[in-house]
């Protein structure tokens, strides 16, 4: 019998619960982005001003989603602050599963977040996730190819400029391509970057009664656009390109141009990274029919979970991370090319973030010109720019995807992959309640 | 003679071959994991190059190493002793008592794992939230041993229908009871099956990937969601994903390796053929 209860007890040790801790412990989950993994690395300094301990859980973006998703629908409390995006901060809200995050002290500027930042992270006026950094989407392009092609590049270039670029720079014998662009399907892949293509050129996913739109003129003419300029001045292969792939292309020298987050600049501005570093210049994200939606507006942001028991402490974090003291602080340690982008108004107008990030400038103008309240040339009844914030969306947006990079792979046309998409979006739609 | 060495040399060729094909993505994964970010996606592929073991150092800096691989250890090797204990008493009266129904409750123990996880993943999150057991080591040892039991069980079913029943019988006959039956005669003759199954399972809850991440937060995670951190959507991650693949494939390759003889016996000789 002893020997029984000795192996139970031996089982028991061996396996263990979960130690409780006495001081308070926040659990965080957060992607692996370069400014979370800084965040990560710098939060001693929280942890020694407060005393709050922190642990951390690193997931790659769509498991997280995944993983969190399940916690918070099941009110599960594994968490008590989440890096959540623009996409899921309204939806959230609207299910109660977040709290709101607008009184985190009297130090805390709200005044100096930038206004579009506020406003794809809030749900009837009120905050609900606060910005840890963010992006909007632009054009880069070779300063030096440019040059050498006697082309000059706008600072609001047209659609139509752009493909007149890539013709004339498109050199696949010398290695360069005209244009590099998404075509990897996801919804938060190709059809980023296509929804802000199709927003540009006059279109919208659904009109107000929520009926689908990828049969319209606008997505014929927008994905026939892409389609064309992918196949004539792209690389090859090119649905397998998300955001990483390009930004490998470009660094090695491969496109002459290239739309994409605002992110990118502060690789391809690195020298250490980039060996054209000093070849990169930016503008605003090209323009079709209306500069409605032509860039995209994206957030990390931090909130705290409806199931989390820790509100306090997690306040505490939440204003820590997001001030413009930590963004000093980044400064101090990584410099100051390496500080969260896109999220406070202070950031833009320091002289020192202007002098390390050429960029700046253009960001802010792109950040400041998205609004995701009224992401098209007509009305409708969603909010997002490069996504509609309801929850079928990731369903919908991949499928897509899907029909639209297998018209780039010439597997089908685009007349057809539009088609598909089309009944495909009409049938979720009706399933969903949307369309009655 | 001429013929039987031509035969010999191209089947030699065709081994070797498909050993590499097999062998090629570990052999890359290494090879990445001492390239820098830069080598590793560089086109065409790198070869040659100066190695770094700085992927290595970021990869254990970044997230603590140890103590995922010690969860690893606990889980796989806490879960494959669990399914023993309860696989080992169903296998012998399935295999040397078994009722009109036993071949139907066999079946119907593999189907369970037909259903795709995914498909139970809120009952069960709701379930160990009400147990208290999310991201503990605990839970993760129950689900994977509920994971493994049907195929731990169908193995030792399937080594002990090889045992004679006669000598169980002549054992039962002189007064032997069922435990020690077990202990002293169906154990040790169908060691290396046994030994084999428990190998099986280990590797098996080594690898399980969607429990480790779905069920644990901060404290519990197994090698599986050590390396689900390490992919970035911005930014290049290769070299250090490699890096922490290699950490986490390395414990089980070397254990697989040590155990290799007694796995391919007990394979070979059990039902497994």
């Amino acid at each position: 019998m002893i020997r029984y209860t000795l192996a139970a007890a031996g089982m028991a040790a061996l396996v263990g619960f979960a130690p409780s801790a006495r001081a308070v412990t926040l659990t965080i989950a957060t992607v692996n982005n370069g400014n979370m993994i800084q965040m990560q690395k710098l939060s001693p300094q929280f942890t020694k001003e407060t005393g709050i301990k922190l642990n951390w859980v690193v997931l790659e973006e769509n498991v997280l989603r995944q993983r969190v998703t399940t916690d918070i629908a099941t009110h599960g409390g594994s968490f008590d602050i989440l890096t959540i995006g623009a996409y899921e901060a309204p939806l959230w809200a609207q299910r109660g599963w977040i709290k709101p995050v607008d009184n985190l002290g009297a130090a805390y500027d709200y005044g100096d977040l930038l206004p579009p930042m506020k406003a794809s992270l809030s749900y009837k006026g009120k905050l609900y996730a606060v910005p840890f950094y963010g992006e909007s989407s632009f054009l880069m392009y070779r300063t030096d190819l440019f040059k050498k092609a006697g082309l000059t590049m706008p600072a609001q270039p047209t659609y139509a400029q752009v493909a007149s670029f890539a013709d004339k720079l498109n050199n696949p014998k010398a290695g360069v391509y005209g244009i590099c662009l998404r075509g990897k399907p996801g919804w938060g892949e190709n059809m980023a970057y296509l929804s802000t293509l199709v927003n540009t050129m006059g279109g919208a996913w659904f009109n107000m009664k929520w009926q689908p739109q990828l049969d319209s003129a606008a997505w014929q003419k927008a994905i026939t656009f892409y389609v064309d300029l992918m196949k004539k001045d792209g690389p090859p292969d090119a649905t397998s390109n998300g955001f990483n792939a390009n930004l490998t292309l470009f660094e090695g020298g491969k496109c002459a141009m290239w739309i994409d987050a605002t992110v990118a600049a502060g690789f391809l501005y690195d020298p250490k990274s980039d060996k054209y570093a000093a070849d990169v210049g930016v503008a605003r994200a090209p323009v079709g029919v209306t500069p409605h939606g032509a860039s995209w507006l994206w957030a990390w942001a931090l909130a705290i979970p409806s199931s989390s028991k820790k509100v306090a402490a997690a306040d505490k974090f939440l204003a820590w991370a997001t001030s413009k003291s930590y963004i000093q602080l980044v400064a101090k340690n990584y410099g100051w090319v390496q500080v969260p982008p896109g999220t406070r108004k202070s950031t833009y107008a320091n002289p020192a973030y202007q002098k390390a990030a050429p960029f700046a400038a253009t960001v802010l103008k792109v950040i400041d010109s998205a609004d995701p309240l009224h992401p098209t040339m007509s009305p409708v009844p969603y909010t997002g720019i490069q996504f509609v914030a309801i929850p079928e969306f990731q369903g919908i947006g991949t499928e897509v995807g899907q029909e639209i990079a297998a018209a780039l792979a010439g597997r089908e046309s685009v007349a057809a992959a539009l088609k598909k998409a089309q009944a495909a979006t009409v049938r979720t739609m009706t399933e969903a309640g949307y369309i009655k | 003679m001429k013929k039987s060495n031509g035969r010999k040399f191209a089947y030699t060729v065709l081994a070797w071959v498909v050993a590499l094909l097999v062998f090629f993505p570990i052999l890359w994964m290494l090879l990445t994991a001492f390239k820098t970010e830069k080598q590793a996606v560089e086109v065409p592929p790198l070869l040659f190059f100066h190695p770094t073991l700085a992927n290595f150092a970021v990869a254990n800096s970044r997230e603590n190493y140890l103590h995922f691989a010690a969860n690893s250890v606990i889980v796989a090797f806490g879960s494959t002793a669990l399914a023993l204990m309860i696989a080992l008493p169903a296998a012998y009266a399935m295999a040397f008592f078994p009722g009109r129904r036993t071949k139907d409750l066999l079946m119907w123990m593999l189907s369970t794992k037909m259903l795709p996880p995914v498909g139970v993943l809120v009952p069960i999150y709701i379930i160990f939230q009400r147990l208290g057991l999310l991201d503990t080591r605990a839970g993760l040892v129950l689900i994977d041993t509920l994971m493994n039991l049907p195929i731990v069980v169908w193995m030792l079913f399937s080594f002990f229908r090889d045992i004679p029943g006669d000598i169980l019988e002549a054992a039962r006959m002189d007064g032997v009871t069922p435990r020690q039956q077990m202990v002293h005669l169906l154990v040790p003759l169908a060691l290396p099956g046994i030994a084999s199954t428990a190998l099986l399972a280990i590797i098996l809850s080594w690898n399980e990937a969607f429990w480790s991440i779905n069920l644990t937060a901060a404290h519990a995670g197994t090698l599986a969601a050590y390396i689900a951190s390490f992919s970035s959507p911005e930014g290049l991650f290769w070299a250090k994903l490699s890096a922490a693949s290699v950490l986490t494939v390395a414990p089980i390759m070397v254990f697989g390796s040590l155990t290799q003889r007694q796995m391919v016996r007990g394979l070979t000789f059990g039902a497994v053929k």
